[in-house]
């Protein structure tokens, strides 16, 4: 943390970047408007942030399911082919032709074993290696191919299915920049009786006209649900039972509800605390397509075990944040894909689980139909009217000092920060990385 | 099948969806694929009539009627992947019974969806209308939509084409399913709250 600075004590200018000056514009409990606004700044964030210096999340194995399968990513604003050659070993692949440029690969996913640029012709297996460039004796005696290849991402590494990768050579091991995160994944994944996750299904790619860093200060946030969703809540409460997070509104800043600093800019919000035993997760779920029915009938075939399936069936109850663009809420890997300065895409991956009887997926679709069609339009309603309001460059500073000064924090056996949910801890926490990377320094 | 006396209000309770109902939806989604014979002149005005009506409601924000015409097995269908996908193993944009599109139709009306503040204004244009009569009773009807959209100092234009299940009630026809294509289904979208 920077020390603390008095907000008249002069707005920091937008001349160059330069090598230190993010501490005069992240203090300790506010933020600067420019760095949501400056388009210089999100050029900049975009290549250290985005990959140059940090890990980012990439995607899961099981969108590549099989030998020689691809999907088309993006690193910040690079657009790269993830591939599966057909030894299994997973690349990232920069989606430019080595020779002028164009991108080599223009479909979403797929299987190929070689790309073939449009342009001009020149082919390359799915390992990046080139293999083919039209009548190459034009390029002269000199020629070599073996240097021509698809250029790759530096580091590619994989915790259980979910794909990292860097630019950065020296950037820690993956699972050790993942830190106390690491645990939170587990449960996450461990849920699923065999571990298996499948993210299979069309995703909901959702976007708003805002900086994406609204959507990291807004995942960690356990203040807003009261406000934000009241919609959502009155909706559910037409039935007489306001249901899930209707908890949120009921004196949080003292609830069971927590919320952790992980270290690395990560955090959690763990409402499981708002439950109580095997079955609690489903009754608390506001009611999907087809559910009486399908009570019913796990009750009947499942006797023993239908409260651990039905509660497979809903979100996991934590809100896990991996900086800076991995977004773990319910049962859904949401993804943060910078566009511009001023506007994002949220995709939101719904995903199924090995290890259960079919209906219990197509349930699990019908829940993860719920909060992206009556929750999250009215969180990004009001990104975008942060982004609106922030447009005042008189108006500088943005608060990030909700739980400062009130002796919420302690700090556990693993090094996590544990705090009240409606502590704003978790901006505070991941700004501290973002100037890390933003300036340089070993991150 | 028979739903139980104690789960018959359709908008409280959702007991009709189960692996038959979605056997049932991919038959007809099948059906909704084929060339159809040419339909008879009555038929297809009194389906284009509807539609037209149909779209009156949903444009003049009156959900409220518009929820009337569906049935309650109805199905309000807006998939992610083109063309439809599985439903099973998929999410899509929509997939209401009953008892969620009256949640929407809630959701839309609290006047707390910071989403719909201002709401949306639509006004859509419904045409190539081909209908199909299954049996007497029921009734496919197949339509293009463009849909513009105002909300908020900004317009939107979708496009894509309707498959309606329409089916003979006491009350005229009704809608068992209507299913939403949108040509770019299952590419980037905001604010996706508008009704289609």
């Amino acid at each position: 943390m920077t020390s603390q600075k008095s907000a008249d004590g002069g707005s920091p200018g937008t001349a160059a970047l330069a090598r230190g000056q993010w501490s005069d514009r992240v203090l300790d409990d506010r933020v600067h408007r420019s760095l949501y606004t400056d388009p210089a700044v999100f050029a900049e964030e975009l290549v250290k942030v985005f990959g140059g210096r940090s890990w980012v999340y990439l995607a899961h194995e099981s969108q590549l399911p099989e030998p020689d399968s691809y999907l088309s990513v993006t690193m910040g604003l690079r657009p790269l082919i993830l591939t599966r050659d057909r030894d299994g070993v997973i690349r990232g692949i920069f989606n430019r032709c080595a020779h002028r440029g164009a991108t080599v690969c223009r479909d979403e996913s797929g299987t190929a074993r070689s790309f073939q640029c449009p342009y001009h012709g020149w082919t390359f297996r799915n390992t990046g290696e080139l293999v083919g460039v039209p009548w190459p004796a034009g390029y002269g005696p000199g020629f070599d191919r073996s240097r021509l290849g698809l250029r790759q991402v530096n580091r590619i590494a994989a915790h259980r299915g979910f794909i990292f990768g860097t630019l950065n050579d020296d950037a820690m091991p993956l699972e050790e920049w993942l830190g106390p995160a690491l645990e939170w994944l587990d449960y996450w994944i461990d849920r699923a009786p065999d571990s298996e996750v499948l993210v299979r299904s069309a995703a909901f790619q959702m976007g708003y006209r805002g900086n994406w860093k609204l959507a990291y200060d807004n995942a960690g946030d356990g203040y807003h649900p009261a406000f934000s969703h009241r919609s959502l809540l009155e909706m559910a409460a037409r039935m007489g039972d306001a249901k899930d997070m209707s908890y949120f509104g009921k004196t949080p800043d003292e609830g069971p509800m927590k919320l952790y600093a992980l270290g690395h800019g990560h955090s959690v919000i763990d409402q499981r605390p708002a439950y109580d035993g095997p079955g609690s997760f489903w009754a608390n779920q506001r009611p999907q397509p087809g559910r009486e029915r399908f009570e019913e009938l796990i009750r009947r075939q499942y006797p023993g075990d239908a409260d651990r399936l039905l509660d497979l069936c809903v979100g996991s109850q934590i809100n896990l944040s991996i900086f800076p663009n991995l977004l773990i809420i319910g049962n859904q890997i949401q993804v943060v894909r910078p566009l511009a300065v001023d506007r994002t895409q949220l995709t939101w991956h719904a995903t199924a689980i090995g290890g259960v009887p079919p209906e219990v997926n197509t349930i699990r679709m019908r829940t993860q139909e719920d909060f992206p069609a009556f929750g999250e339009p009215d969180d990004q309603a009001n990104f975008e009217e942060v982004q609106r309001g922030l447009a005042i460059a008189e108006h500088e500073w943005i608060m990030m000092s909700r739980g400062l000064g009130t002796g919420w924090q302690e700090t556990t056996e693993n090094g996590s920060v544990k705090t009240a949910v409606t502590d704003e801890l978790h901006m505070r926490h991941y700004y501290e990385q973002w100037m890390r990377l933003m300036e340089g320094e070993p991150a | 099948m028979k739903v139980p006396e104690r789960y018959a209000d359709a908008s409280s309770w959702s007991y009709h969806i189960d692996e038959d109902y979605y056997a049932e939806l991919d038959q007809t989604r099948s059906l909704f694929d084929e060339d159809w014979p040419e339909p008879g002149p009555a038929a297809l005005y009194e389906a284009t009539i509807f539609l037209t009506r149909e779209a009156r409601l949903i444009d003049d924000g009156r959900f409220n009627h518009w929820l009337d015409l569906f049935t309650d097995d109805c199905l309000y269908w807006v998939p992610v992947a083109a063309g439809g996908g599985e439903p099973r193993t998929e999410v899509s944009h929509a997939f209401d019974d009953r008892r969620r599109l009256t949640d929407r139709v809630y959701w839309l009306r609290t006047g707390l969806a910071y989403s719909q503040i201002p709401a949306s204004r639509t006004r859509r244009v419904i045409g190539n209308v081909d209908v199909f009569d299954r049996d007497p009773v029921t009734r496919l009807v197949r339509s293009n939509f463009t849909i513009h959209e105002f909300r908020a100092g900004i317009t939107k234009l979708y496009a894509g084409w309707y498959a309606h299940t329409l089916v003979k009630t006491g009350q005229g026809w009704q809608i068992k399913v209507k299913r939403a294509s949108l040509l770019d289904s299952e590419q980037y979208h905001e604010n996706l709250t508008l009704v289609f």
